[in-house]
């Protein structure tokens, strides 16, 4: 909303300047976003009169000037503008003058031999405009010395404000000065609307045929009218504020549009077909060439405006084209309407159409003022255009708005957490035009003013915001009855509370910590939240770089990670390649992981703990932690450089599990991770014989070459929801036994299919009271065994706990994992 | 079509079906293809063909030709597929062996997200208040996303969030949430009061230039009591802003505003220079946050009585606190995972964000 300070004072008496104005309106909830001074860039330019013009001596394009610029001096002059002539009157810059049009300061300086003291103007060169033919020539009667700016009625400073939807009554210069009078800036001066004599029968009728259309209608004809353009007063104020002068009619409309947030309509009566106006649904396939020159298709659900011929307007949101007022029109109908806003804002919507008038009828006008609005309004068409006014035709009536709320003054500190009189609280209210209706001790009872959609909204039978209750559906119906019963109670009384606070600056509420709950505070993670946040420390910990990337990618990119259900695909994607939710993190880091590839970092490690989506619902949401790894690990003369395979990615996830508190003596590898890994170089880790906690593996060479990756990549998923939150037991009494163990090595010669976990589990459980670990420290396959058989070596500590074993039992200990492991994998020991 | 040509496409069709592997399929290819192959011998001789029957057995040559090709094309797919197939088979290793002892990289290499560092600090200065984290899933009811927050489908604010639907009938679609919000009504619906819960995540809206992305993240602060007023909001948020900016005196103001789910609704801007981007100084106001105290029929929706209970939300950009923090000039590298601007943005994984500490 845009206003210029002359028009703000039409409405509020006040001396106060634009930077006062502004800190009020923002500090009251009507956010400034700019004031624009576009006279403090013409700040040093004067009506300046040409008293001589020469032809220059030594340049035949330009011309020696004498100019008169009001202070006694006449200064000399270069100028090439083609125009320049004596008498004529023009705007001069002196130097030291920054020109807006060029972005040079003016310096005095000498041109070709002859001094120039100062500068005439061309439009552009003061930015005003692209006219560069010549400099500006001003009328005879401006006065020769008088700034520039005041003399064309720049120096009317133009302050946007963002009105919150809730707000209506502030898209009005005069809502505006009735909120700054209430916060005590300024004076709102009266307003009453002018009497009009009617002089002859309204040529049109109004008829609501339906009331969805419609809720009450006002209109008048004005006849022997001439519609040429708008005075300068009218045209600068609309200019200002960015609107573009038509003609006198229409600019009118505008003008109260702004001024008293009243959007109007003119229809030119010659141009109506029949002598009815019916405010109606539209009918199947009825359009409206709109005054925006697009055509709309109707819904039946779209209330028009219309004559015998059909739509001439979407009532409250666009005029028609077709009966709209222009230069030749001689008498007109002015429609002053009020439409159910709900209505207006999804007819609005429907259509993307946005108009100054929609965005008032949608938070709601003033249901009250209709007739007084009118009467505005037909007598300026009288003063500026001519003419004489018709009777009133009316059709609908005032909605029943009128309502009252009542303000408990402790509220105001228990609720706002300001201590106010009482007094003070009545008299906020009472600027703002509440009206006490009632007052004790404890309370105010106040009625709503005409113009305040927004207070006690579900009292009023024209509803603007608020859109009643939405109550869970679990509520049982004693539960629900009671909460709405709450809802109407103190509402209205929090709207007023509001208010009050807001008048006076929420700065004036004393800040107050939070009251402490308990000295020393819960923790504030769940345990699952802890281990999200350790999970993201563990994996950056082995070298890997956070990532946090889009929840959505591209749908082809998605279905090479697996199912892409149409339920997961955006209706509205912002662009192509950001359509499907993902159905892992992996897919994002793969990609990331190309982008880096691209740039020249083909070896990154890169993490993320973020969702993977199954359905729509909160449990089809899967948290992941995520990891991917390219390319090789670092050339260092002590570690020589190796792609990346299989195994880091299965380390990753285990320590990560680990760390994650998962009982890893439980927790077996398996193939059957998804088809984006290598077939052959992928597994799960799985918990017992059915839970997945993770998978990981070798990227699939298609996936790779499908993304772009051309080197190598791995991948690990760790599905967190999957861990049991571990249990907080004691620790038990460490096992210390004070007899050294013993270190046994075993190379077993096995099949190159045996799994090497079936080995070391076959070996660890061989005697499950002395075997206290086993590790493999040694894989051999190669020429030097039979084809097909692989070697695999194997430490195991034996630890005594009651006395040191003796050789011979250390070797019944051997036989005993050497025929385990026999038994358990065909393994024969190595000899 | 003459028999000489039919027997020829029989015999190349067999050859090309027996073909074990693509060096096979190759000779076939030039057998019948090649320079001195069958087929192209044929299409030499066509030249003798009495000028009658040229036009006939030309087309007849060539649709013998493509026939040929697309058989050999779908063959060479085919085999190109076992051959990958075996390659990856016999590629298999043993996925049961115990992994490396160590990564391939350590700390040194690895950092922390910022937007996971200033969810840390965060939870470690509302944590000192007694708010706990609660947080709710991406995909959203309507209903928990807007119906309950007091935003009916018509509301002007809720043409301002550009939400991204998914598939679903009319009025129920799922949306994906456009706020923390709805985890507000999570909690209420789950947790009695008194409540103090923070909600960082991830939100979307459909919005994307150099100041929006379409996926972004908020914290949301909800606080439900018998006795919270809006001093208690101005107090709090105070607090946290002085201790996240690490400026004591950090200047502070509230502007009231609206938002359909509180009343009295109001912006806080904190003070910092426009010119040098340095908070706390300068005179100029920045906006950071919207909050105001819980809508009554917000409360009620969830079930609590409005004449019972109340309290305040607050709703801030984690990007954006994070970006004034630490001078981040743009937000799109935030998402992007260049791994020069994680490393020089990313922080220690070393240090979590502690009070005890410093955040």
């Amino acid at each position: 909303m845009r206003f210029t300070l002359s028009w703000l004072r039409d409405h509020l008496e006040t001396e106060a300047d634009a930077r006062a104005i502004a800190d009020t309106l923002t500090r009251i909830g009507l956010e400034v976003e700019s004031v624009e001074d576009r006279a403090a860039a013409l700040g040093g330019f004067r009506i300046a009169r040409v008293v001589e013009a020469v032809q220059h001596p030594n340049a035949d394009r330009l011309r020696a000037l004498k100019v008169d610029i009001g202070d006694g001096r006449l200064l000399s002059v270069v100028c090439g503008a083609p125009n320049a002539r004596a008498g004529m009157i023009g705007v001069a810059a002196l130097p030291g003058a920054f020109i807006p049009g060029t972005g040079i300061t003016l310096k005095a300086g000498e041109i070709r031999g002859v001094t120039s003291e100062a500068m005439m103007l061309s439009a552009r060169e003061m930015g005003l405009g692209d006219d560069h033919a010549g400099i500006v020539e001003l009328p005879g009667d401006a006065q020769v010395g008088e700034s520039y700016a005041r003399w064309a009625g720049l120096d009317d400073p133009v302050i946007e404000i963002s009105v919150t939807p809730n707000r209506g009554d502030a898209l009005s210069v005069r809502g505006i000065a009735r909120d700054l009078a209430a916060a005590g800036l300024g004076r709102l001066k009266p307003w009453s609307a002018p009497a009009i004599a009617p002089a002859y029968p309204s040529p049109l009728k109004w008829t609501i045929e339906d009331p969805r259309a419609c809720l009450w209608v006002l209109g008048r004809a004005v006849r022997g009218l001439r519609n040429g353009p708008s005075p300068e007063w009218l045209r600068r104020r609309l200019l200002a504020i960015g609107l573009r002068p038509i003609s006198a009619l229409v600019d009118i409309t505008n003008f109260f549009t702004f001024d008293l947030g009243r959007p109007l309509h003119v229809f030119d009566v010659a141009k109506v077909k029949g002598a009815t106006l019916a405010m109606r649904m539209a009918r199947p396939g009825e359009e409206l060439a709109a005054l925006n020159g697009r055509t709309y298709a109707l819904t039946a659900e779209d209330g028009v405006i219309a004559d015998a011929a059909g739509p001439e307007a979407l009532g409250g949101v666009i005029g028609g084209e077709h009966s709209g007022c222009d230069e030749t029109t001689t008498e007109c109908f002015i429609e002053c309407a009020l439409f159910d806003p709900v209505r207006i804002a999804l007819s609005g919507r429907r259509h993307d159409i946005r108009t100054d008038a929609r965005a008032r009828f949608e938070r709601g006008v003033d249901p009250h003022l209709l007739p007084a609005f009118l009467d505005a309004a037909t007598r300026m068409i009288l003063d500026l255009c001519g003419g004489e006014p018709s009777e009133v035709s009316e059709a609908g009536a005032e909605p029943a708005w009128r309502r009252e709320a009542t303000l408990r003054f402790h509220r105001v500190a228990a609720l706002g957490g300001l201590d106010l009189p009482p007094a003070e609280s009545v008299a906020r209210l009472e600027r703002l035009g509440f009206a006490v209706t009632a007052r004790d001790e404890a309370s105010v009872t106040v009625a709503v003013p005409s113009w305040r959609n927004d207070i006690a909204v579900d009292r009023s039978a024209y509803r603007a915001g608020g859109g009643g209750l939405a109550l869970a559906r679990e509520l049982p119906p004693e539960r629900a009855a009671a909460v709405a019963a709450g809802v109407a109670a103190v509402e209205p009384e929090a709207d007023l509370v509001e208010e009050v606070l807001r008048l006076g600056g929420l700065d004036a509420v004393p800040p107050v910590s939070l009251p402490v709950l308990a000295a020393v505070p819960e923790p504030a993670w769940t345990p699952a939240q802890a281990r999200a946040a350790l999970a993201r420390r563990v994996l950056a910990a082995r070298g890997m770089k956070e990532a946090v990337s889009f929840a959505f990618l591209a749908r082809e990119t998605a279905a090479l990670f697996g199912e892409t259900p149409d339920s997961l695909r955006l209706v509205n994607p912002i662009a192509a390649d950001l359509d499907q939710m993902r159905p892992t993190p992996v897919a994002s880091l793969l990609l990331a992981a190309a982008r880096n590839a691209a740039r020249g970092f083909p070896s990154v490690a890169l993490a993320e703990i973020g969702g993977a989506y199954r359905d729509t619902t909160p449990q089809g949401q899967a948290a992941i932690a995520a990891g991917v790894r390219t390319g090789h690990t670092p050339r260092h003369w002590a570690e020589p450089s190796r792609p990346v395979d299989a195994m880091d990615a299965k380390g990753d996830a285990m320590a990560l599990l680990a760390a994650l508190g998962a009982p890893m003596a439980g927790i077996t590898a398996a193939a059957g991770a998804p088809g984006w890994y290598h077939p052959g170089r992928s597994g799960v880790l799985r918990q017992g014989p059915k839970l997945v906690l993770a998978t990981f593996g070798e990227v699939h060479p298609k996936v790779r070459a499908a993304l772009g990756l051309d080197g190598p990549a791995v991948a690990f998923e760790v599905f967190l929801d999957a861990i049991a939150d571990p249990k907080r037991r004691r620790k038990g009494v460490p096992e210390l036994p004070p007899f050294q163990p013993v270190r046994r090595d075993f190379a077993f010669l096995v099949d190159g299919s045996v799994a090497a976990e079936a080995l070391l589990r076959a070996a660890k459980g061989a005697d499950k009271a002395l075997i206290a670990e086993v590790s493999l420290f040694d894989r051999y396959a190669g020429d030097r065994l039979p084809p097909g058989k692989v070697s695999l070596a194997i430490e195991v500590v034996i630890q005594p706990r009651e006395r040191t074993l003796t050789e011979a039992e250390i070797e019944v200990v051997s036989q005993k994992i050497v025929a385990a492991v026999g038994k358990a994998t065909g393994a024969v020991l190595r000899t | 079509m003459t028999d000489d040509l039919r027997s020829l496409e029989a015999e190349t069709a067999a050859a090309i079906a027996a073909a074990p592997d693509l060096r096979a399929l190759e000779a076939v290819r030039i057998g019948v293809l090649g320079r001195n192959g069958s087929l192209t011998a044929l299409l030499k001789a066509l030249g003798a063909v009495p000028a009658e029957q040229r036009r006939e057995r030309g087309a007849a040559l060539n649709a013998a030709k493509a026939a040929i090709e697309a058989a050999l094309e779908a063959r060479r797919t085919e085999l190109e597929a076992a051959a990958l197939e075996a390659r990856l088979a016999a590629e298999r290793i043993d996925i049961t062996l115990p992994p490396r002892p160590a990564a391939p990289g350590t700390a040194a290499d690895g950092s922390i997200h910022p937007i996971s560092r200033t969810m840390e600090e965060l939870t470690a200065i509302f944590g000192a208040m007694g708010f706990t984290v609660a947080e709710g899933p991406d995909i959203e009811s309507d209903w928990h996303n807007f119906g309950a927050l007091n935003i009916p489908d018509h509301h002007p604010a809720r043409q301002d969030h550009d939400t991204f639907y998914l598939p679903g009938p009319d009025g129920r679609r799922p949306v994906l949430r456009t706020h923390t919000s709805p985890v507000q009504i999570r909690t209420m619906l789950t947790q009695p009061p008194p409540i103090r819960v923070i909600v960082p995540g991830r939100t979307f809206r459909a919005d994307h230039d150099a100041t929006h992305s379409p996926m972004f993240h908020q914290v949301e602060g909800l606080v439900i009591g018998r006795d919270i007023t809006l001093g208690h909001l101005k107090g709090c948020l105070i607090d946290f802003l002085r201790a996240f900016f690490g400026i004591r005196d950090l200047p502070v103001r509230f502007r009231s505003s609206y938002f359909p789910f509180t009343e009295p609704s109001m912006e806080v801007d904190i003070g910092w220079n426009r010119r040098s981007g340095e908070l706390g100084a300068g005179g100029d106001w920045l906006e950071i946050l919207g909050s105001g105290m819980v809508h009554p029929k917000v409360l009620a929706n969830c079930g609590l009585d409005p004449r019972e209970w109340q309290g305040f939300a607050f709703g801030m950009g984690i990007e954006r606190i994070t970006m004034l923090k630490h001078g981040i000039p743009d937000l799109r590298p935030f998402y992007e995972s260049d791994v020069r601007w994680l490393a020089h943005t990313g922080s220690d994984p070393l240090s979590p964000a502690s009070l005890h500490g410093g955040v």
